[in-house]
């Protein structure tokens, strides 16, 4: 290899400035190629929420398991002011009050606001949210799904507690180094392709959009991305010690019939329970249908097998 | 085989025995809590199957047997388990254990869910005798109680 020619590589006053200006023009290309893009004003015209289905979306979705006050188990239009802590290698992400309190929670904002948010990943001061809010799993969701969702939370009660800041050292606290990680790891694309039955596909759904099992069954690369080729392969437990365990189809060896029935009543074949987070997320499971139990079920058996130490 | 891996795949197998032995606890007191622990949920596992297997339509329903598991889930509910936290045999301090050291310093809220357990165990005590219906009703709450405390005590595993 040829060693570089200093003399010709020495930069004189006006190639600094020269430099700098295109250095500028990278800067401001990059900030607009991954700045924040909220949904488009009219994107839900003519949808109509209905708040009975959204309820349902919201147990599926696992919303209150964050967004409860810590401590508060889930209940019938339950409060959610938020506050619960969850740590990461790049610091702590406090849920915060998305209760329908105008100050404190999103009751001041639009449908499109929210949508947004669910979807896009952008907050209504049209700032970047951190993927500790699973918008790149919600991403995939119906649009209907989600204007649901948003009927239901209209009648929640509003709740006042202010949301608590982030955690976060630089540069994990710089929100617009979020629009390059978005383009990095948030993807529209489906995980498991293929030819799949309507249940599968169903299941599908279940799991990789409104679920967001992957949030926890799946790797992270350093930058916090999700490992596809190793999905649903298990993973550190993120809310302390332990692991999250491999639920592909070469792990997870229960039948159909006893995987809905672990996210219906929460035991396993050897009647033991669910435990950890799990357990939270068997209390929204149960509130699905029989037949939305049984199609992500299907869907597990179809997971690729993946051997994940 | 070369002399080489004849020396060296012994010495292998001597620090591999070695560790094995050091990962289990130096204390015994410890391990015979965690084993006995286990054979406490293995127990409570073993009647919840019973109770479980009616619920679910796999085992058809006998009155008789599903009053002697219910009749056994609430004594074991009710047993006193102060001597099983050891101190030493929490999750990451010894081999096999999956009690969080939550536990030990959220003692009075572990048996209120013990507690929560028992409450659900005697209810499913009077109602497992009464028909398949009442049993199922009972398996409910029986179900939540386990996993209330697995949520909070319970350290996740593969």
């Amino acid at each position: 290899m040829q060693e570089p020619d200093i003399g010709t590589c020495a930069l004189t006053a006006r190639g600094w400035i020269s430099a700098g200006l295109v250095g500028a023009a990278v800067v401001a290309a990059g900030l607009y190629v991954t700045r924040p893009v909220p949904l488009a004003a009219n994107t839900l015209d003519g949808l109509t929420g209905d708040a009975t289905a959204g309820a349902i979306v919201f147990a599926a979705s696992g919303c209150a398991s964050c967004h409860l006050a810590p401590g508060v188990d889930s209940g019938p239009a339950p409060a959610l002011p938020g506050g619960r802590k969850f740590a990461s290698p790049f610091g702590t992400f406090v849920a915060p009050n998305i209760s329908q309190d105008t100050e404190a929670g999103i009751g001041g904002w639009t449908d499109v606001q929210i949508a947004s948010a669910v979807l896009r990943g952008v907050g209504a001061g049209g700032e970047h949210l951190y993927p500790a809010f699973p918008y790149t799993s919600y991403g995939k969701a119906d649009l209907q799904d989600v204007v649901n969702l948003i009927a239901y939370l209209r009648t929640l009660p509003a709740d006042p507690t202010p949301s608590q800041p982030h955690e976060l050292a630089f540069p994990f606290n710089v929100r617009a180094s979020l629009g390059g990680w978005k383009l990095l790891f948030d993807r529209s694309d489906w995980v498991v392709t293929g030819d799949l039955t309507d249940q599968q596909q169903r299941g599908r759904y279940l799991v990789e959009a409104l679920g967001h099992c992957a949030e926890c069954h799946t790797p992270r690369n350093a930058l916090g991305g999700l490992d596809r080729d190793r999905w649903l392969s298990g993973a550190p437990n993120p809310s302390g010690p332990g692991r999250i365990p491999n639920i592909t189809s070469g792990n997870l060896t229960w039948s159909e019939g006893e995987i809905a029935e672990y996210l219906s009543s929460g035991f396993t074949p050897e009647f033991d329970t669910a435990g950890g987070s799990m357990a939270e997320v068997v209390k929204n499971t149960a509130q699905l249908t029989d037949a939305d139990r049984a199609a992500i079920a299907a869907y597990l058996k179809i997971v690729p097998a993946v051997t994940n130490p | 085989m070369t002399i080489l891996t004849r020396l060296i795949a012994p010495t292998f197998a001597v620090v591999c025995l070695a560790g094995g032995v050091a990962a289990q606890s130096a204390d015994p007191a410890v391990d015979a809590a965690i084993k006995a622990r286990h054979a406490h949920m293995d127990l409570l596992a073993y009647n919840l199957g019973t109770l479980g297997g009616m619920a679910q339509d796999k085992i058809p329903y006998d009155a008789t047997l599903a009053s002697a598991a219910a009749a056994n889930l609430a004594a074991l509910s009710h047993m006193d388990w102060t001597s099983y936290w050891v101190a030493g045999s929490e999750a990451g301090m010894a081999e096999g254990s999956r009690a969080l050291p939550a536990i030990w310093t959220g003692m009075e809220d572990f048996h209120a869910k013990q507690m929560a357990m028992a409450t659900a165990a005697d209810a499913m005590a009077a109602a497992a005798g009464t028909d398949l219906d009442a049993l199922k009703a009972a398996m409910g709450p029986l179900g939540g109680a386990c996993g209330d405390c697995h949520k909070t005590y319970r350290q996740p595993n593969n």
